[in-house]
């Protein structure tokens, strides 16, 4: 093998390809700022357990680990920005109130992820900390639309979860002191229906049909509230939980072609903890803009705060501003 | 379909294509998606085409190997494919949706050895074998659980041949009669767990397709239905 061969799933970014990453960075940063989101540079390596808090052990497999010969502790490369922005809001800028932050910059996986079979993503998003209620996740939401129209990418299918339903479900069914839970997950997650019911044939009949019925509560948004509410247990965490999504169905607005919601879309259910949401375009077969809350991820920093945030991938979002038509002439 | 006459317009003509292999999955397949409405207007048996079309507009069938449809699937090439439980456990089910089980396609997946094999003794004595498969990933979730050293041998057919050519001490193979492992003088010495066919879907068809794939699993998720009652 030639020595110059990068590594798999590494791979140079071109002219024409940087020239359009770049422009769409500037434009989403300025739209940030713009928007009273402040930017920050968190470093490429940390130690390993900062960079690992909070995130469960999906992150873990996923990170790149070097020995520092200066401390000869484990240091890793990150994986996600995301908790890096949070230990900055909890342990250097200390800030009361509400404080909103925005970032840009690489991150590398061990395995490859998503269509384009990379493991250098340019992750860009921002992050909102200190507002709990559902204001929090509206602004949060909003921002990623009016960002992503900014972009030019339009046609946009937005579906929204909730990570508290199944967590109500598995710790009131008794799920999660039995350790059942990651198979149980992982079958919600897969929509896989004949192994959630043979997961749950031993459980009480009502928890039984609920988590039953979880792979099945997707569709568009009003329709699969309905049909939630009549064959979920009303019980405070769940009734707080579907509350909190008819709140966010009018968040929309023109942008938006199609609003549902996926009961059993359980992405980032290891650090998420309320309401989720997942932006998909036609002709991308994986979500161009995730993001939701992750309340109290700063506990490990000593500060745990109400948190909520979007990441979407720089290069991802550059080809889909490039494929979609020009835009229709105004009218 | 591609070069929409009005590309900005925003309900364009929607395409499902449908993953499926050659054979015994196909056949089976067949009554289900005519219970959805949709019939293939070829026989991949006798056509060398590798897409087909069917009496719905819009709806193709890609023929290919069966362990490749979750590839297809998991990349949106294809929406919706029927891919066996064997072939999604060496595969790994992430990226995909797995809603239906199609009851098709039934067998098990099995450890089996030459008859006259110690099995029991080399369990409890926790030697380390070798084990020849070509359920790689299967085979070794298994015998990780069990607390069982092995050594996989990787092939790509004739597992039968393994323990009689001395190449392995034991195969992991599917079985539905088992009249192969009979006809070569093994016996299957335990279930690993039992196979079937299963409808997969991608995400994002799911999603931004609803208005297609949804009725689809419907009307297959009826048909499942029907038949087990018939046969019950």
């Amino acid at each position: 093998m030639r020595n110059w061969i990068l590594p798999e799933h590494i791979d140079d970014v071109l002219p024409a390809e940087a020239e359009r990453v770049e422009a769409l960075r500037r434009l989403l940063l300025d739209h940030f700022r713009a928007r009273g989101y402040r930017l920050v540079q968190p470093p490429l390596v940390e130690h390993l357990d900062s960079l690992l808090t909070g995130t469960g052990r999906d992150l873990d497999l996923q990170t790149f680990k070097v020995l520092d010969p200066l401390s000869g502790r484990l240091l890793g490369v990150r994986a996600d920005i995301t908790p890096q922005v949070a230990r900055i809001d909890a342990h250097l800028l200390n800030e009361p109130g509400l404080t909103r932050l925005c970032y840009a910059g690489s991150v590398l996986r061990t395995v490859p992820t998503g269509l384009a079979q990379t493991r250098e993503v340019l992750q860009i998003g921002a992050e909102l900390y200190g507002e709990p209620g559902i204001a929090g996740d509206r602004e949060v939401l909003t921002l990623l639309l009016s960002s992503l129209a900014a972009a030019g990418v339009r046609g946009l299918h937005l579906d929204l979860g909730h990570v508290g339903v199944y967590r109500a479900l598995a710790a009131g069914s008794g799920v999660t002191a039995n350790g059942e839970d990651t198979e149980l997950f992982a079958a919600l997650s897969a929509k896989d229906l004949p192994t959630v019911t043979q997961l749950t044939a031993r459980l009480p009949a009502a928890w039984r049909d609920a988590l039953a019925a979880l792979p099945t509560l997707y569709g568009p948004a009003a329709e699969v509230l309905d049909r939630a509410r009549e064959r979920l247990p009303d019980t405070p965490p769940i009734r707080n939980a579907l509350a909190a999504l008819a709140a966010m169905v009018d968040t929309g607005g023109p942008l938006v072609d199609a609003l549902h919601i996926d009961l059993a879309d359980l992405t980032g259910y290891h650090y998420q903890n309320g309401v989720i949401f997942s932006v998909f375009t036609a002709g991308e077969s994986n979500a161009i803009g995730n993001g939701g809350r992750y309340d109290g991820i700063g506990k490990a920093f000593g500060r745990a705060r109400p948190a909520t945030g979007f990441t979407l991938d720089l290069r991802q979002l550059a080809g889909v501003v490039m494929r979609a038509p020009p835009a229709p002439p105004h009218t | 379909m591609k070069g929409s006459r009005f590309p900005h317009a925003r309900i364009a003509v929607t395409t499902l294509t449908l993953a499926l292999s050659k054979g015994r999955i196909f056949e089976e397949t067949l009554p289900l998606l005519a219970a959805a409405g949709i019939v293939p207007v070829e026989d991949p048996e006798s056509s060398r085409k590798l897409i087909i079309g069917t009496n719905r507009p819009g709806v193709s069938v890609v023929i290919v190997r069966a362990s490749d449809v979750p590839t297809y699937v998991q990349y949106g090439a294809a929406d919706v494919g029927v891919a066996g439980k064997d072939v999604l456990l060496e595969h790994g089910s992430e990226g995909l949706y797995q809603p239906l089980d199609l009851e098709i396609g039934k067998c098990r997946m099995a450890v089996a050895t030459r008859r006259g094999y110690d099995w029991a003794g080399t369990v409890q004595r926790g030697a380390r074998i070798r084990v020849a498969t070509k359920y790689v990933r299967t085979a070794r979730e298994h015998f990780a659980a069990k607390g069982m050293h092995v050594d996989l041998i990787k092939l790509y057919g004739s597992m039968e041949l393994a323990p009689l050519a001395g190449l392995a001490d034991v195969i992991v193979d599917l079985v539905s009669t088992g009249n192969t492992l009979k006809a070569n003088d093994l016996v299957a010495v335990e279930d690993i767990m039992p196979i079937s066919s299963r409808l997969i879907v991608n995400p994002a068809a799911l999603k931004l397709k609803r208005a297609e794939v949804q009725p689809l699993l419907e009307a297959i998720a009826r048909a499942v239905e029907g038949r087990r009652k018939a046969v019950q």
